[in-house]
């Protein structure tokens, strides 16, 4: 890979989190309990929308083929997607859906944290703007951790076997490959392995006081990096895709 | 350098396009007009930056833009989307913070990190009680929560700091 191509790689990656996150918070909308989470929900998927848009943008301009954020986000199958395994998994009942936010949010505080420090200033700028809102985003799912957890039997019983059911996709978060070395080498990227202990403090002590038992590490899997996802993804696809792949010139 | 005539005129022009989602606010009042300056062929460059990075109302607000500008007889223009630094709510202008307040929405309360971590004092826009509680982190929009206030018993959105 040339420098080029891993700065387009690792940029996919940042969007692509982002897109397919926001795209399963959208599946929420007219579903969620009740109307303020209905629009919480919808809200954060916006904002992970609209940093999508900056990353995949910018990943189009780098890689120089005339892509650019829709052809990136429409016209790609899932072997070319980068977005972690975890972002791809159902919505399952409201403990799940916010099991898995909660575990991303507390993740991308800390990197976009880390990735305002870029020496990539377009990058910085994405990250320093999208941290202000991953910041609400992180407050609103350690909230309802706190909340279902230390609440009724019933809404621990389903946070604790939400966390326990997405517990071995969390690994993946911190893994670095040669993309991820290679930008940190070069300061542009966030070195995720080094953001495992803070997060393992901030994780813990929000389970803690929502009464919930941290899983032990008895199973992970990964495979995003390399394209190698769930078939849920193919899913997601088929729904966000379906328009643009059978109307290509479609207008709004 | 934009001749100062075109500067005041676009100025002045600008401060007629309403934000579309809180229409008794410019988008001078919001703090989302970063500069005007000269590109290289003498035109006027009118750089922009979006409140939240997924607000839909940042097409529209450069689509009003322009259409105000080409409607006060200026064609030869261009405007720029710039996100850095990211906007903050400590760029609404002190007579945004009145018309939110008026408007019913209560103005973003404090600066800085304090308030992004959630440690404000946020006033009832109707009776001022600062006995208040937070309903939803979000509201209407995304630039929003939702309030309620103890004394009057009033619900009303709050303007989030960022």
């Amino acid at each position: 890979m040339t420098d080029k191509d891993m700065l387009f790689d690792y940029l996919l990656r940042l969007g692509d989190n982002s897109l397919i996150l926001g795209q399963r918070l959208a599946e929420w909308c007219g579903h969620a309990p009740m109307l303020e989470e209905d629009l919480a929900l919808t809200n954060i998927g916006l904002d992970l929308l609209g940093q999508a848009r900056m990353f995949l943008s910018y990943a189009g301009e780098v890689e120089g083929n005339g892509r650019d954020e829709d052809r990136l986000a429409y016209f790609r199958d899932t072997k070319d997607w980068r977005n972690l395994l975890l972002l791809e998994q159902p919505n399952g009942d409201f403990a799940m859906t916010m099991a898995r936010q909660f575990f991303f949010d507390s993740f991308q505080y800390l990197q976009f944290e880390a990735l305002s420090n870029s020496t990539d200033e377009r990058l910085a700028g994405i990250a320093a703007k999208s941290l202000k809102e991953t910041t609400y985003h992180r407050r609103h799912s350690t909230d309802w951790i706190i909340r279902l957890g230390d609440g009724t039997d019933e809404s621990h019983e389903r946070m604790q076997r939400a966390i326990e059911a997405l517990w071995g996709y969390l690994p993946e978060m911190f893994d670095m490959d040669a993309v991820d070395e290679a930008m940190v080498v070069d300061g542009i990227g966030a070195d995720v392995a080094a953001l495992r202990p803070e997060w393992d403090e901030y994780v813990n002590g929000v389970l803690t006081e929502a009464t919930l038992t941290r899983p032990e590490d008895s199973w992970s899997v990964r495979g995003s990096r390399e394209g190698k996802h769930s078939e849920h993804l193919g899913y997601i696809l088929a729904e966000m895709q379906f328009l643009p792949r059978a109307y290509p010139d479609a207008k709004w | 350098m934009v001749a100062l005539a075109t500067y005041n005129q676009i100025e002045n022009i600008l401060a007629l396009v309403k934000d579309p989602e809180i229409p008794v606010l410019s988008i001078a009042d919001l703090g989302i007009i970063r500069r005007i300056e000269t590109g290289e062929d003498g035109h006027p460059i009118i750089a922009i930056t979006p409140t939240y990075s997924g607000c839909p109302a940042t097409e529209v607000i450069e689509a009003d833009i322009a259409s105000m500008l080409k409607l006060h007889g200026i064609t030869d223009f261009e405007i720029r989307m710039e996100i850095s630094p990211a906007w903050t709510t400590d760029w609404i202008t002190a007579e945004g913070r009145r018309k939110l307040a008026e408007y019913g929405v209560a103005p973003p309360a404090n600066k800085g990190k304090a308030a992004l971590l959630g440690q404000e004092e946020i006033a009832c826009p109707q009776c001022h009680s600062k006995r208040t509680e937070l309903v939803s982190e979000f509201g209407s929009t995304a630039c929003k929560a939702q309030y309620r206030c103890l004394d009057c018993l009033e619900p009303f959105d709050y303007f989030k700091c960022v």
